[in-house]
């Protein structure tokens, strides 16, 4: 398994709607992990994902899939996507409207074989719509038959682009749920670009969070995202939607996930360097929390 | 049914037939070529294919004579290794026809393809088919109607080619003299009736071609609707 590990270490010049931003990544990836890639959007996770399904050529470095070179500048090396054995799950879906449900999932097969085809339909409850095209199908239907498609080519390796960006609150645990689950049965590499920290927490054995086109912190989850000096008892990560001003204290709404709405109470030298859109933590110390399940 | 305008009417058939067939073959890779490449010169490259919507017919036809011309170095050449002449020949005006209808193959293809998203080209990438694959079981049944747009057109375009086929072939029975020159000979013979049986023919078929497309074209925007 040791040399399954993803190797990158790439370069590329960018444009994107702040301007030119230069990626440069240097990281590896373990095999079998489900590693979430977070950024805010325009930080150069999407364009990560497409240079290791080799759709996105860097300017140089090298990339390499175990003991097998995919990019290497100096070599000149760039091996085309149809040979990387991977699948990417796009965030449109891509589904392609000329064929069935079914056709679309035997179409990723390298070898015809309808078994795999049939537990892939009842895996993701498609069996109904096997006869169906794209177009007649909701958003999270689609999403299915992408997941389906993309497991069809048994990749060694599996990109996920915001999987679940187009779907409601309640769609998206459901399908988080059949990720993990294809994840576990199957224990394929997985990457997936996310904005949702519900999502990573969720989902994600490992994190890499990408900042202005670099990485800038990896490691599990709650490693990532829970600064460990801190003794709270209670943390909850979200993101000021609003501040309040009252006469002498300012009152912050944070959102957290997709649902909770917490709001502090802050002085004004507390909220010196946030403003609204930061991602922040909300946490006590001085009392102990009371856990309740909910009915 | 008189057998000259019988000759006249499967003349121009003939051509339009084989012209939409040539162009098919050419049209399809070079708009796939068209719509991906990334070289510098495709500006220049889709300005020519775009130059005889906006060049008088009468421009293309006198460079096709000049180019067949035994006096220039391809019309000879032509003629001393394969003892072919262009000018004033069937062959000559389809060759003519094709150039000139380049752009009503071309262009709804092109634009198809480019309305297509990137990403079902590279989810087939991606899914290791070919570009050969993708182009074929991807690319081409999702751009149907601009297919039939394509052929219609180009179709219907040289049924009533007029201009470069009377430059390039003239009116020569059974060779070169299609409805549209027919129509314009009746005419000046004063034979409005011959004229009249022509234009109505044209006419109609125009008329079918075109409400075939549109129609076609309805369906598919009513099946993305859903």
């Amino acid at each position: 398994m040791e040399n399954d590990v993803i190797f990158i270490d790439v370069e590329k010049r960018m444009l994107t709607a702040n301007g030119p931003m230069n990626l440069s990544v240097h990281t590896s990836i373990p095999s079998c992990e489900l590693v979430a890639l977070f950024g805010e959007s325009g930080a150069g996770k999407t364009t990560l994902l497409r240079i290791l399904a080799g759709l996105v050529t860097p300017d140089k470095g090298l990339i390499k899939f175990g003991s097998t070179i995919w990019f290497d500048s100096e070599k000149k090396i760039n091996i085309p996507p149809q040979i990387r054995n991977i699948s990417l799950m796009f965030q449109d879906y891509a589904l392609f409207p000329n064929m069935t449900v079914e056709q679309n999932i035997q179409f990723a097969q390298p070898e015809k074989g309808q078994s795999k085809v049939d537990e892939l339909l009842v895996l993701f409850g498609l069996t109904e719509f096997r006869k169906r095209k794209p177009t007649g199908l909701s958003g999270g239907q689609k999403q299915r038959v992408a997941l389906a498609r993309a497991l069809a080519r048994n990749p060694q390796l599996l990109l996920l682009d915001e999987p679940l960006s187009a779907l409601d609150a309640e769609m998206r645990t459901t399908l988080q749920n059949e990720i993990a689950q294809a994840h576990q049965l199957l224990g394929v590499t997985t990457i997936m670009v996310s904005h949702d920290l519900n999502e990573v927490f969720r989902l994600a054995t490992q994190v890499l969070c990408i900042e202005n086109g670099s990485i800038t912190r990896t490691g599990k989850p709650e490693e990532v995202f829970s600064d460990s000096s801190l003794s709270g008892k209670v943390q909850i990560t979200g993101q000021i939607a609003r501040i309040d001003k009252q006469d002498t204290i300012n009152i912050v709404t944070v959102i957290s996930g997709n649902k909770q709405i917490i709001k502090v109470i802050a002085f004004d030298s507390d909220l010196e360097d946030m403003k609204i859109g930061d991602r922040v933590m909300v946490f006590s110390k001085a009392f102990n929390p009371i856990i309740t399940r909910l009915k | 049914m008189d057998p000259t305008f019988a000759q006249t009417l499967w003349l121009t058939l003939k051509l339009a037939v084989s012209t939409t067939a040539i162009l098919m073959m050419i049209g399809l890779p070079f708009a796939y070529w068209m719509a991906y490449t990334k070289v510098r010169i495709k500006p220049l490259v889709e300005a020519l294919v775009s130059m005889p919507m906006v060049l008088p017919p009468s421009v293309i036809g006198y460079y096709m004579l000049v180019i067949y011309s035994p006096r220039n170095w391809f019309g000879e050449w032509l003629g001393r290794i394969f003892d072919v002449r262009l000018a004033f020949s069937f062959e000559g005006v389809l060759i003519a026809s094709v150039i000139f209808s380049l752009p009503f193959m071309i262009q709804p293809l092109h634009n198809g393809l480019r309305s297509l998203p990137d990403s079902l080209r590279e989810a087939s990438y991606t899914l290791g088919k070919s570009k050969g694959t993708t182009f074929l079981r991807v690319l081409l049944p999702n751009i149907k109607p601009s297919i039939i747009t394509a052929v219609a057109l180009t179709f219907a375009h040289s049924i009533g080619e007029f201009g470069i086929v009377l430059m390039v072939g003239g009116n020569m029975p059974g060779e070169t003299r299609v409805a549209s020159i027919a129509i314009y000979d009746e005419v000046q013979a004063l034979n409005f009736e011959a004229a009249n049986r022509y234009a109505l023919i044209l006419f109609l078929v125009s008329l079918v071609l075109l409400t075939t497309i549109y129609s076609i074209n309805k369906k598919y925007d009513t099946w993305k609707m859903m």
